[in-house]
């Protein structure tokens, strides 16, 4: 009907990438809350693979559950919706079997470090190769605003009323620490940057992890007095540093700013998985 | 004299219910905050998340005195109420579909280590496709852990539920953990009138949880789980077998004293016009409520129509519904999970079990209904009669049905 129109019309609007990936007429509307920062990592997401020429057929989506596990229910590529916090092992399995296709995952906080935690660190020791894009809200959003393991000391949820006496976990550093080659962080406030880190990330090789820090004013924002979302999102500008040519990773640390955003760790030494399962193939094969 | 004091005492506690407009979740939470146990871990997913996000604020209210932890996964939820029940506290937790199926390890471990945990289960399908509204195929995959299945029709059975489910789980002759099970949404979402009886009444009900054995006794060391191979695993298995034989009667007791003090009758089942029936069904849940519509329809058309509501599911009460159903030309069992085992759901093949050695049996008939939270209607119900009427009448039936899908 809407290419009717620009046909009678006859000024044909170029519609932007993302509505050749989303799966508009299935599955919207979409059931984000107005305002979340989880669109804007949808709109990067799509506007990296699209930048670097992927088509949607090279491309698989694997998520678990949780609001940011709903991503891949709206993108018209190879999408697999899994079981809370498995969304990497069930990647691992794609990514094994075909190693040619652009494998990634959407987790949440909670989805991403609690119960999968086990799997994130895991995935990163092997450093294989798959880009796991993690959007921090700091609470589990889809079922009420529990506390999750990246809610800030003090903060508060409805399952910490008087705030969090656990301290939580920094994606980046744990990833880091567990072996992901590439570690990026940005929040929704930056969305160019966000495609920016998205696009770096799908074209290391090797366990590629961004952190995107996103607002839940639904309930982090309710619970927190921190405003809507458009107060969280400007906050974001306040409460980020930049990594940069002049202000390196522990520079920028030093400055106290919750949000250190940029590259903030790389590493192109070390063999990836899938390659090193190939090449141990090959060499158990040429023994016999 | 005394004796007419005591009677009057507890009528005056009868009459001192009050009446809630809660759901099912809520009810749940309710009964949970006056048994106060020692320790509650827990892990959202909906439709279960609202029972221990309520009682968390509970404990941050300072109105319980539980330690309560939100862990990481429903894997640690069961393991840390293990732990704690273990080590001789009153634990509980509350879950649903994929986080009862994360627990699967640790419901076994429950059981086997006779830890008299009390769950209440919001039922929910289990993936895939993933699907978030109610049916029972999560609790029917656990049906062989070595729990007690209690299934509620509405909020006021879970909440009576879960305060019988205490007493019934912790009686030494029992010693199994419980679930306590209500429809997802259906029950744990819709609101209902549910008389609550006074704090006092409910704790002095469940009474101050004292093990026997319990770690951390250090006068009485033990060890629990401990490898057992070929040689002692059979007798140990063997033993957990025995206290589920005998569960029936300590689960009518507790029920008879809980009629005595809160002023409503439970049994094994409930029987609706079940009463010279010639047409029963048999069903678990919120349908129960629905069909009770449908019965008094059909009576009133002259159908003799009657229902067997199931309300403890494990130990199934195989000899009384038998009984039930002896005087019945034919019996529709209803499912809402297909045990996908070649011939109907896991209710059918119990009821099928049951009634296997009678001379004179109903013709019986399967229907798997309401997955993911399917809608079921008075109609639809009403056409299971039919179809049990003319089975009767012309011998054409089919065994395994499936009741409001599209072809």
């Amino acid at each position: 009907m809407a290419e009717q129109t620009m046909v009678a019309t006859k000024h044909p609007v170029r519609r932007p990438a993302v509505h050749e990936w989303l799966r508009v007429k299935k599955k919207f509307p979409h059931l984000w809350c107005p305002g979340c920062g989880i669109g804007i990592v949808l709109g990067g997401t799509i506007r990296a693979l699209e930048s670097l020429g992927y088509s949607k057929d090279e491309v698989v989506m694997v998520a678990g559950i949780g609001c940011t596990g709903r991503i891949p229910v709206y993108v018209d590529c190879n999408t697999l919706h899994t079981t809370h916090g498995r969304a990497l092992s069930f990647a691992t399995g794609v990514k094994l079997a075909r190693p040619d296709l652009k494998v990634m995952t959407f987790m949440g906080d909670g989805d991403a470090l609690a119960i999968g935690g086990n799997h994130f660190i895991h995935a990163a020791r092997r450093n294989i190769d798959i880009t796991a894009i993690i959007v921090n809200n700091a609470i589990y959003g889809m079922t009420g605003g529990q506390c999750s393991p990246t809610t800030p000391l003090g903060k508060r949820a409805t399952t910490a009323v008087y705030g969090s006496v656990e301290p939580p976990f920094d994606t980046c550093e744990l990833a880091k620490s567990a072996g992901a080659s590439f570690v990026a962080r940005s929040t929704v406030y930056h969305v160019k940057h966000v495609e920016q880190m998205i696009r770096m990330a799908l074209e290391h090789k090797g366990f590629s992890v961004v952190e995107i820090i996103s607002n839940c004013h639904t309930y982090y924002g309710r619970i927190n007095m921190e405003g809507g979302a458009v107060e969280m999102v400007k906050a974001m500008r306040e409460k980020s540093i930049m990594v940069s040519e002049t202000m390196d990773y522990e520079k920028a640390r030093a400055t106290g700013k919750p949000y250190v955003i940029g590259v903030l760790h790389r590493d192109t030494e070390r063999p990836e998985y899938c390659e090193l399962y190939e090449q141990m193939m090959q060499e158990a094969i040429g023994r016999k | 004299m005394a004796k007419v004091l005591q009677e009057a005492t507890k009528m005056t506690q009868v009459q001192k219910m009050v009446k809630k407009a809660l759901t099912g979740n809520e009810a749940a939470a309710y009964a949970m905050r006056q048994i106060n146990p020692d320790v509650v871990a827990a892990y959202p997913i909906t439709p279960a998340t609202e029972i221990v996000q309520i009682y968390s604020s509970y404990v941050a209210d300072g109105l319980v005195n539980t330690e309560f932890v939100a862990v990481e996964s429903e894997h640690s939820a069961m393991s840390a109420t293990v732990g704690a029940c273990a080590a001789g506290g009153r634990a509980m937790t509350a879950t649903s579909s994929q986080g009862l199926a994360l627990m699967w390890e640790m419901l076994y471990i429950a059981a086997g280590l006779r830890l008299p945990i009390v769950m209440p289960v919001t039922n929910r399908a289990l993936s895939a496709p993933i699907n978030i509204h109610g049916d029972h195929s999560d609790t029917m995959g656990a049906r062989d852990a070595g729990w007690i299945h209690i299934f509620s029709e509405n909020s006021q059975e879970v909440y009576d539920n879960i305060i019988q489910a205490i007493r019934i789980a912790e009686h030494k002759d029992v010693l199994l953990p419980v679930m306590v099970t209500m429809d997802g949404f259906i029950i744990s979402h819709a609101m209902e009138v549910v008389e609550v009886a006074p704090d006092e009444l409910v704790s002095k009900f469940v009474g101050i949880y004292k093990p026997d054995r319990y770690l951390l006794d250090i006068d009485n060391p033990m060890t629990m789980g401990g490898l057992d191979f070929t040689d002692y695993y059979f007798e140990h298995r063997r033993s957990l077998a025995e206290p589920m034989f005998h569960a029936k009667e300590h689960i009518l007791a507790v029920a008879s004293e809980f009629e005595r003090e809160f002023g409503r009758k439970y049994g094994l089942f409930e029987e609706y016009r079940m009463d010279n029936a010639e047409y029963a069904i048999v069903v678990l849940g919120s349908t129960a409520g629905t069909a009770k519509v449908a019965v008094d329809e059909l009576r009133e058309q002259g159908v003799k129509a009657g229902m067997i509501k199931v309300r403890i599911f494990r130990p199934f009460p195989y000899d009384e519904i038998a009984h039930a159903v002896s005087e019945c030309r034919a019996a529709a069992v209803l499912d809402r999970s297909d045990g996908l085992a070649g011939r109907g759901g896991p209710v059918f093949g119990e009821v099928r079990s049951a009634i296997c050695d009678m001379e004179k049996k109903p013709v019986t008939m399967n229907y798997v209904y309401g997955l993911g939270g399917r809608d079921i209607n008075v109609e639809m119900i009403k056409s299971v009669y039919k179809d049990l009427q003319r089975a009767v009448a012309t011998g054409e039936r089919a065994l395994v049905n499936y009741l409001g899908v599209r072809d």
